[in-house]
């Protein structure tokens, strides 16, 4: 196998492991569309980090904190749904990315491969970071892993319980930016929430305990990261999206499969 | 139902004589929602192996003074004091949970306390769920949820229960059967129960102490007596007033369509 597909497919795994109990997490808690707001808020933390002379992946997860922040801020004054400050948020900042980008002529970013995803290209540092990052929101997923369902499940109640939300909350909103910086070179700014909610979505029918679900979620992204590395190669076709169409064809499958005892 | 079967049904008589601790202590509390007052000047304590019941019409505060005696709300003003370190059990008035989440019962139970199988069975058949165990979730009946509910509170031994309408949902039989049931509670565990209902003569039954809310406490005390009181009888009528006493009363104030006190010509001692 060459080295830049091995590389790939290492980048990929590493990607779809971390990235599958927190999706099952988004899924649980209706954060879909908050974690594809703070994945078209990359684009502009790539900047950040240019303009800074920081690390591209440190600056999305700064911009990532930033943007969750107004979130918080903009949800105090009642009025308008959180969707619509979501949608609000995600085109303004990837807007703002784009413009700001088009400033930056010293620099040269590679447009394409931030928002759809670069996979072929992914070197041996850049797997350091994915694998690291990735490994560390696990464990930190862990750690959380109770307290956080508990607040899933009832918020107050578990607040009566003992849970202190909301660093638990503040805990969880981190581990999404750092999944989202560490996601974007695999599959781009603008396709990372489907690697983050389609294989726990399709874990689903088949899970009968929340770890189970999780455990089957990496599971499927990874298989996904796989067939879709495949096809690409086989058909030639991009990368980033391939993995992607995989992951939904493996759930368009767990349609099929009948699922044992769904209770 | 007769007067002497409710009395026989009340368990104050048998009430264990223990020096009353207080628990749960309310003073003074005030509260406004977007300028709308909700409490005003609530006042209420529960004491350990008591069981205070809020009762009062939709939209009276008692939902709201139930959290804001739990802390999950702050008052605008006022004084809550909970016994420092005292295990608190909460069952809210509603619980969904989302159908992506594969959650059977018994772990359900086991989210804010960590417990064995055994214990979580113990638990579950005290309230009469024991069948549940390891049916998901989402698939029981809100009967069987509001049973499994109180389980999870037991479970974390609490000294203090506060239950938001604890039988919604739950069968005529059951009503009864899940009332025995928080009323043996008090007793065979001694904790104090703070109680919001609207199912008045189950609440009159099985209740040491009545807060009659309607934004500020109409009325409050020994469920006989807060019975008799005009203010309760105007708030629930006759319907309400028929399980416990007849009794011809005047007004000594009325309720605007916002809930809020008019007062008439006197004053009476309470409101």
């Amino acid at each position: 196998m060459d080295d830049f597909l091995l590389r790939a497919l290492l980048g990929g795994l590493g990607v779809a492991l971390a990235a599958g109990p927190l999706g099952t997490f988004i899924i649980w808690r209706r954060m879909a569309y908050f974690g594809d707001t703070l994945a078209h808020s990359g684009l502009l933390g790539v900047v950040l980090g240019a303009v800074l002379h920081i690390n591209p992946q440190l600056g999305v997860v700064l911009t990532c904190l930033l943007v969750a922040l107004a979130l918080v801020l903009l949800q105090r004054q009642r009025g308008l749904a959180t969707d619509t400050l979501l949608g609000i948020l995600a085109h303004a900042t990837l807007s703002l990315g784009l413009v700001a980008l088009a400033f930056l002529e010293t620099v040269r970013v590679d447009l394409v491969g931030y928002l759809f995803g670069d996979i072929l290209a992914i070197n041996v540092s850049d797997l350091y970071w994915i694998w690291g990052g990735g490994l560390l929101a696990l464990a930190a997923l862990a750690g959380l892993w109770r307290p956080l369902l508990a607040i899933t499940v009832h918020e107050e109640l578990a607040r009566v319980e003992g849970v202190a939300v909301f660093p638990v909350r503040l805990a969880f909103m981190l581990l999404i930016a750092l999944v989202i910086a560490v996601a974007m070179k695999v599959v781009g700014i603008l396709l990372i929430t489907s690697l983050l909610i389609i294989p726990a979505a399709a874990a689903r029918r088949f899970a009968h305990s929340p770890e189970g679900m999780a455990a089957l979620a990496s599971l499927f992204g990874s298989a996904a990261v796989g067939l879709g590395l495949w096809a690409s190669l086989r058909w030639d076709t991009p990368a980033g999206p391939s993995v992607v169409i995989a992951a939904t064809t493996l759930f368009a499958l767990g349609f099929v499969v009948p699922a044992k005892s769904r209770r | 139902m007769p007067r002497a079967e409710m009395a026989a049904r009340t368990i104050s008589e048998e009430r264990r004589t223990l020096p009353a601790e207080p628990l749960l202590t309310v003073e003074n509390v005030n509260l406004a929602i977007r300028g709308n007052p909700i409490l005003r000047d609530v006042s209420f304590r529960v004491t350990a192996g008591e069981i205070v019941a809020l009762i009062g019409p939709n939209g009276a505060g008692k939902s709201t003074l139930a959290r804001v005696a739990l802390g999950l709300m702050r008052a605008d003003s006022g004084r809550i004091w909970r016994k420092p370190g005292a295990r608190v059990g909460y069952m809210p008035q509603r619980l969904v949970v989302d159908d992506a989440l594969p959650l059977s019962v018994r772990r359900f139970v086991t989210l804010g306390t960590p417990a064995s199988r055994e214990q979580v069975r113990e638990a579950l058949v005290e309230v009469g769920a024991a069948h549940t165990l390891d049916a998901p979730v989402q698939a029981i009946s809100g009967g069987e949820l509001q049973r499994v509910l109180l389980a999870r509170a037991l479970l974390r031994e609490p000294e203090l229960l506060v239950l938001d309408e604890p039988i919604q949902g739950v069968d005529v039989n059951g009503q009864y059967e899940l009332y025995d049931l928080i009323s043996g509670l008090r007793q065979r565990r001694g904790c104090g129960i703070l109680m919001v209902s609207h199912e008045l003569h189950l609440v009159m039954a099985a209740t040491d102490h009545v807060l009659c809310l309607n934004r500020h406490v109409c009325c409050s005390g020994h469920p006989d007596h807060v019975a008799r009181d005009p203010a309760y009888l105007e708030l629930f009528g006759l319907d309400g007033a028929r399980h416990l006493a007849i009794y011809h009363h005047h007004h000594n104030h009325r309720h605007d369509l916002h809930g809020a006190v008019v007062e008439s010509a006197e004053d009476g001692a309470h409101g």
